[in-house]
């Protein structure tokens, strides 16, 4: 019944940007500070308390807009937006409604090797709210705590149009614009952390239908699979509901994640009318084109030219190249080590296999803390490359090195891995496998071609994988005829 | 008798060490404790800080390195700015108990100047009123006639001036709540320019019209004082950064061929007979200093209170969603849930005149009316700006009545529209940003002063304050005292 | 209550008597753009100084009544 429909999904995301200072105050930013240990009277909304403008965060507002081909509006200014919650201090948040920084971008995603744009509708800055604590969940609890530390780290708000058609594309969208934001350094991208949040408005419309069906807003999906599964129960809740001829409730639901489902949230916000009106505290901005072209000097190569750089200068296949470039850091990890080893595609082999399957995550904090640098890397690369240690034995050194941090040459000379290519010295131990597996020999020259493979293996074994492979098939191509 | 001293005759004592600070400081604390008990202009009184202060300017006079002209004078601070350990209530059962951590930026370079702090003024609620009968806890009573009103919201900044229980005293002033209180105490009060002094600390209660300004026995009085609170503050982002005149130094330079101008709208009817009388000698009297007088014209004067009931209670909504029991402030014990502690928190924690104001600026920022009154009252706003604008082409200042009447008996304004109407000449001013002093212009027949307004150019209180002294050197108004016994 | 606010909602009708075709808001009194600062931190308050205020708190957290209506 689902394919009935036409999927609409927008997304709102949230990214904290990543400066020192909070929005109007100077308390620090920093994740994870015992709580309340970061507020002062101005973001704890104290009587008499007025916010000054972190230039930073805007700065990075306006280099996200340029990046995302936003127009960027010369005059934008703050509005407070009114609502009562407890982890509100000031019980308005200080956003921008009518004059937003800037308007009008789009977005490149791709989806099973097709391109579409993504239109942003608008992109503005607003400061984030407190957290609150619950003793069990917010619906059984007796009572709630506040912590303020978060109060006032600035916010970017970035706003889609509806043009995404299905929960792929979201996701799709989603990476990107995490992708975008982090080359940027403007955001950390952590979406655990919460650094990083997506809320999406999807609604169902018959095929061919124009009008836009009932849209219900999605909340609490911290994770790229938590937004894919949330839009797909929704888009098969609401299918069932049509389907059935029961009305579409506006409203916003919370993805539970433990349960697989979306549930009507019972109350977030206890006014609707906002009541904006233009921050009489703050002097609206001037975002003058020599400004704007200050920023633009500071955008970095964004995700898509590095993949279509890293395709033709590394002749890297289109897979491993999206994944290199779906973080800055893990590309300059690849970029650092192609240039200090020369081989693209083994570095890109390396760092894909080896390296992500121990690192924690592909972003600047999990490369941060690395224990193998590029130039470690590609140092085992060489060894491998000519001819010192094998592939195999490859593999454990990079283990070791994972493990204690040193570079690879120590470790193979240390441990006597170099690789054998001494042919008399291999002869005798071919010679011996051969004399101790005659039944193999047999199975061989019988035509079971596989026999070989055991025999080489058999050789590795016997010198700790040591041999070098080309000379172990080399003289068994010119033992085995011979037995 | 050290009370009866202006700010410069006592710095002048200490300085020729014919007075100390501490003795400056215990006088008037004496004088505080026999007359404010009638009078009821203190909210809270610091005798123990203030008596430290003392002490500290003290060594710093004994030791030949006294601050400034400040050092040592006893001055006292409106309740709605914040001061770092004293209770900061704003007149309101809500902030009762609360205590800032900080100092606001006026109280911070007051004690930088060496200022005695000797307490907290009473006001109306959140600076909400005219009369101070809208505090939480008390009416202060004005000196002259204690049946009657001190006018508002700066009432107890006013009466402890007049009073001599203080030697200047901080207000605030969003729509005339320091000229209309100065007027009806008979003293000195000034409105610097919207941006001219920092409003970091002061409670918000109307963000784009409150100003800080200082009460004085004298124009040279309020000149020091707002020399000391004036200048950019980098907490502020609407304080200006111009360079600050020096006030005392341009005071005395007279009217000489300076333009006066009299808006024909500031005359209307309602205006007290005996009020009108009194500006319109004191107009005489600066045509007899050498002032050339004119006819300027403000059409929109008369729109300017209907604005201003638009976009004061539009902020004050916002300003005061913040108390809600949740950080500081009063919280009503024994609520269900949030919601119902949030209801009995500021269904007891504020009174009638905020309720009001608070529902009118709900309602007037709400999502079907806000173009037709918010949007409508912004652009008002402009035009009485813009009147302002075209009037000082012509003009260097203008005067005009500070207000219709003169101090109302207690109780006597029930209707609040009535009580609003007292502002209607105060109010053009702050929507326009401009610099404006109210200066004793004589007394009714009952004994009664009345109060003479002088409206300045943007961040030309030299020039506005300059035009007070010009009048005050020629008159005596100021001189006279209220008869206060214990 | 509400024959007051009818009362001051009457007197401020009388804006609508005003011609503003053509005119724009003013929200401030003074004219100023780019009021900025950097983003250089500063020490945060001592958190007992930010509590001390709190009508009821739980340790280091402010607490409030149940979230949820019953």
């Amino acid at each position: 019944m689902t394919q009935d429909y036409e999927t609409v999904i927008g997304l709102e995301v949230h990214a904290q940007l990543r400066t020192r200072t909070k929005m109007f105050c100077g308390c620090s930013t920093a994740f994870g500070a015992p709580p309340n240990t970061q507020t002062c009277p101005v973001c704890q909304g104290m009587p008499g308390t007025l916010p000054v403008i972190n230039r930073r965060a805007i700065e990075y507002g306006i280099k996200t807009a340029l990046a995302l081909q936003c127009t960027v509006n010369a005059d934008n200014r703050f509005a407070r937006k009114h609502y009562y919650y407890p982890d509100m201090p000031k019980n308005y948040q200080i956003s921008q409604y009518e004059e937003p920084l800037a308007e009008h971008g789009r977005l490149e995603v791709e989806v099973g090797g097709v391109s579409r744009a993504i239109g942003i509708q608008r992109l503005h800055l607003e400061e984030d709210v407190g957290k609150l604590v619950h003793e069990g969940s917010l619906e059984t609890a007796p009572s709630s705590q506040v912590d303020f530390n978060r109060a006032g780290v600035p916010l970017m708000e970035i706003v889609s149009l509806p043009d995404m058609r299905s929960p792929e594309e979201a996701a799709a969208y989603l990476r990107s614009l995490r992708a975008i934001v982090v080359y940027l350094g403007v955001c950390d991208g952590n979406m655990e952390e919460g650094s990083l949040r997506c809320d999406a408005n999807i609604s169902l419309r018959l095929r061919g239908a124009t009008e836009y069906g009932t849209k219900v807003e999605i909340k609490n999906m911290n994770s790229f699979k938590n937004v894919q599964h949330a839009l797909e129960y929704e888009i098969t809740r609401q299918a069932r509901a049509l389907e059935t001829g029961e009305r579409i409730v506006q409203e916003t639901r919370l993805w539970d994640p433990d349960k697989g489902r979306t549930v009507s949230m019972r109350s977030k916000e206890f006014a609707h009318d906002y009541r904006y009106f233009p921050e009489p505290d703050l002097p609206p901005l001037d975002v003058e084109p020599a400004w704007i072209e200050r920023v633009r000097a500071t955008v970095p190569e964004l995700p898509a030219a590095r993949r279509v750089r890293f395709m033709e200068v590394y002749g890297l296949g289109a897979y491993d190249a999206d994944l290199l470039t779906g973080s800055r850091a893990l590309g300059d990890y690849f970029e650092a080590t192609v240039q200090v080893c020369g081989k693209p595609k083994v570095a890109a082999n390396w760092v894909l296999n080896e390296l992500l399957r121990e690192l924690a995550g592909d972003d600047e904090r999990a490369l941060a803390g690395c224990p193998i640098p590029p130039a470690n890397l590609a140092g085992l690369i060489t060894l491998i490359e000519n001819g010192t240690i094998s592939g195999r034995i490859a593999k454990d050194v990079f283990d070791k090195m994972y493990q204690s941090g040193e570079d690879a040459q120590t470790i193979v000379d240390r441990e006597g891995l170099t690789q054998v290519a001494d042919a008399g010295e291999l002869s005798a131990v071919v010679d011996q496998v051969l004399a101790q597996h005659a039944k193999v020999v047999l199975d061989w020259k019988s035509g079971k071609k596989a026999a070989r493979g055991f025999l080489v293996g058999q050789v590795m074994k016997a010198t700790a994988g040591k041999a070098s492979p080309a000379v172990v098939n080399s003289l068994l191509d010119e033992k085995l005829p011979k037995v | 008798m050290l009370t009866g001293l202006s700010v410069h005759e006592l710095a002048g004592r200490f300085r020729r060490r014919e007075a100390t600070p501490t003795q400056a400081a215990r006088a008037y604390l004496d004088r505080v404790a026999a007359l404010d008990p009638k009078v009821k202009a203190y909210m809270t009184v610091t005798a123990d800080r203030a008596l430290a202060q003392a002490a500290a300017a003290d060594a710093r006079f004994q030791s030949g390195r006294p601050l400034g002209l400040l050092d040592g004078i006893p001055l006292a601070i409106k309740d709605v700015l914040c001061t770092r350990g004293i209770r900061t209530t704003c007149s309101s059962r809500i902030l009762e108990n609360f205590v800032p951590p900080y100092d606001a930026t006026v109280v911070a370079k007051l004690l930088d100047a060496g200022a005695v702090i000797l307490g907290k003024l009473n006001m109306d609620e959140f600076a909400m009123g005219s009369s101070t009968e809208n505090s939480a806890f008390f009416t202060t009573r004005n000196p002259w006639d204690l049946a009657r009103v001190p006018g508002g919201s700066s009432g107890g900044a006013a009466a402890a001036v007049a009073a001599d229980l203080a030697a200047a005293t901080l207000g605030t002033d969003t729509g005339g709540s320091i000229r209309q209180p100065a007027a009806f105490c008979g003293r000195v009060g000034l409105k610097p320019t919207y941006g001219r002094v920092s409003r970091y600390g002061l409670v918000a209660f109307a963000s784009s019209l409150d100003q800080v300004g200082p009460f004085g026995k004298d124009v040279r009085d309020a000149a020091l004082v707002l020399q000391a609170i004036a200048g950019h503050d980098p907490m502020d982002s609407t304080s200006v950064d111009v360079g600050v005149p020096d006030y005392s130094a341009e005071l005395e330079g007279g009217v000489k061929g300076l333009r006066i101008g009299i808006p024909a709208e500031y005359f209307i009817e309602g205006l007290d007979p005996e009020v009108e009388a009194a500006v319109r000698a004191a107009i005489d009297s600066l045509r007899g200093l050498g002032a050339k007088t004119e006819s300027v014209s403000l059409p929109h004067t008369e729109y300017g209170l209907a604005a201003y009931y638009v976009i004061a209670p539009a902020e004050a909504s916002s300003n005061l969603a913040r108390y809600d029991g949740v950080k500081y402030g009063l919280r009503v014990p024994g609520a269900r849930d949030l919601i119902d502690m949030y209801s009995r928190t500021r269904g007891a924690g504020f009174g009638a005149e905020v309720k009001r104001r608070v529902m009118l600026g709900t309602y007037a920022l709400s999502a079907g009316y806000y173009d037709a009154y918010y949007g409508k009252a912004l652009r008002v706003r402009t035009l009485v700006q813009r009147d302002f604008q075209r009037a000082f082409e012509r003009v260097d200042v203008i005067v005009a009545p500070t207000t219709p009447g003169v101090a109302f008996k207690m109780g006597e304004r029930e209707d609040p529209l009535q009580m609003y109407l007292n502002d209607v000449f105060t109010i053009p001013v702050n929507l326009a940003g401009l610099p404006g002093v109210s200066i004793p212009a004589g007394f009714t027949q009952t004994g009664l002063p009345v109060g003479l307004q002088v409206i300045g150019k943007a961040f030309d209180e030299a020039t506005v304050l300059r035009v007070a002294r010009a009048y005050e050197a020629a008159t005596s108004w100021h001189e006279r005292k209220p008869e206060l016994t214990p | 209550m509400r024959r007051e606010l009818d009362g001051i909602l009457t007197y401020i009708d009388k804006l609508r008597a005003v011609d503003t075709e053509g005119v724009p808001p003013t929200s401030r009194a003074v004219p100023m753009t780019n009021v900025m600062r950097e983003d250089e931190p500063k020490p945060s308050c001592p958190r007992e100084d930010m509590l001390a205020n709190a009508p009821d708190r739980a340790g280091e957290l402010f607490r409030v009544p149940r979230i949820i209506e019953e």
